[in-house]
């Protein structure tokens, strides 16, 4: 009986993002878009001038604000989010290596690489930091009232610069994503190929063999 | 190593930071946000608000002022006329009550009490009425209030005639008090005998929306 040494197929497709994870991305996208397209006039009316009334695009943008955290807590909550939940402590947690990957901005190899490259994690992070950030500074310019104006003034200019640092973020992530279509296609349809995981993901392709179950002897 | 959890409470930390300490940041001078915002169009800081949806176009030379109610004479003036009596300039920050600010605002006008006194005002006046050109926002001030010296009708604005976004080609502005007070596109002025809750007063902002004393721009009664 031979041990199964078997190279890593490009027909072969691991399931990288599941339905639970794809949902959560699609839907906090398209609140981030609804956002960031109503952030616009909202900061450049006297550029911009107005397509709907200000209080129209206040309140949509209000609303997509407050729906933000139920993508986020929906996947991770409950036997659904277990893969979620999986990933998070990746993205958490960091080797020395991807440190330094990070510092050459990538451009040097890597023993192990994880599941998300460390750019992708960063990304991940960076976006959860600025979510908390934006929902706390919003939430004190829309409910103004219980805070002294120093703070209503400070949280406009946190609102602000966190924004700017989201666009850039969010664009870079796009122009990322259509660059490396095998990455966006695991978003979409939720795999990749063996073959891919093996070269971009290392360390997380050889957990993954090991934690599939050996095939049944053969006669 | 927990790269992540590191990195998002560190964010989370400069945020509170920032809401906490960012007005103080503004008033060193070292105006972060307004040098992002001088990167970027239409960046005079100003978010423009207009409670009708709309921006309503006057030329200046159709613009009327009726100042009307419990005056001696009641006086239409045109732009021409606004400009003829005494003007007044000063530089101060414009302060949305929602937060965000524009500091150093060059603003030019006549003020409110000069118009007053033009019209003359009868004895059981109490309180002003103003209407915009945009036919849903209305403000009102107390006589006295209305009688301070950095409460004027402004013509001219950040060294320019008052543009249309931003309430031209005349408006009122308010310094001691939070941005809703200062009325765009001013129509109209009655002088009657209560204060009437305007637009925004009836949407659940303070009648006399002082700024308060921490941070304001002004005290009440400074010039």
């Amino acid at each position: 009986m031979a041990p199964q040494i078997r190279a890593p197929s490009a027909s072969v497709r691991i399931l990288r993002f599941d339905v639970v994870q794809r949902t959560a991305h699609w839907v906090n996208a398209g609140l981030f878009g609804i956002l960031m397209t109503t952030a616009v006039p909202l900061y450049f009316g006297s550029f911009f001038g107005m397509v709907l009334p200000r209080h129209t695009v206040s309140e949509i943008h209000l609303w997509a604000g407050i729906a933000l955290p139920v993508p986020i807590i929906a996947s991770l909550i409950g036997p659904w989010g277990a893969r979620m939940r999986r990933d998070v402590r990746r993205i958490n947690l960091w080797t020395r290596e991807e440190i330094y990957w990070l510092r050459r901005m990538g451009n040097t190899s890597v023993a192990t690489l994880d599941k998300f490259n460390p750019g992708q994690k960063l990304n991940t992070i960076f976006t959860s930091g600025a979510i908390l950030v934006m929902l706390a500074s919003g939430a004190v310019m829309q409910w103004f009232r219980f805070f002294p104006v120093s703070w209503r003034t400070g949280a406009t200019f946190v609102h602000d610069l966190f924004a700017l640092a989201v666009f850039v973020v969010v664009f870079g992530h796009i122009g990322f994503a259509l660059t490396h279509r095998d990455s966006m296609r695991s978003m979409i349809k939720g795999w990749v190929t063996e073959l891919w995981a093996a070269r971009h993901a290392n360390g997380w392709f050889d957990e993954h063999k090991a934690a599939e179950k050996p095939a049944p002897p053969r006669e | 190593m927990a790269v992540g959890r590191r990195v998002f409470l560190t964010m989370a930390a400069l945020g509170a930071a920032g809401i906490a300490f960012g007005a103080k940041v503004q008033s060193f001078g070292v105006s972060i946000a307004s040098g992002v915002g001088a990167l970027l169009p239409g960046g005079d800081h100003f978010r423009i608000y207009s409670v009708s949806g709309n921006y309503p176009a006057i030329s200046p030379d159709k613009y009327r002022l009726v100042v009307d109610g419990l005056v001696e004479r009641r006086t239409t003036f045109g732009l021409a006329d606004l400009e003829a009596l005494p003007r007044t300039s000063f530089v101060k920050d414009f302060q949305c009550v929602t937060g965000w600010r524009v500091p150093n605002v060059h603003w030019e006008g006549v003020r409110l009490s000069e118009i007053l006194d033009t019209v003359g005002v009868r004895p059981e006046a109490v309180a002003l009425s103003f209407e915009s050109y945009d036919g849903t926002d209305s403000e009102s001030l107390t006589l006295s209030q209305a009688r301070l010296p950095d409460v004027i009708v402004a013509y001219r604005m950040l060294g320019a005639p008052v543009t249309t976004p931003h309430g031209g080609p005349v408006r009122l502005y308010v310094a001691p008090m939070f941005g809703y007070k200062s009325l765009k596109w001013l129509s109209a002025i009655h002088v009657v005998d209560q204060v009437e809750p305007g637009y925004w007063e009836q949407n659940g902002y303070p009648v006399n929306g002082w700024i308060d004393g921490s941070t304001g721009p002004s005290d009440p009664g400074s010039s």
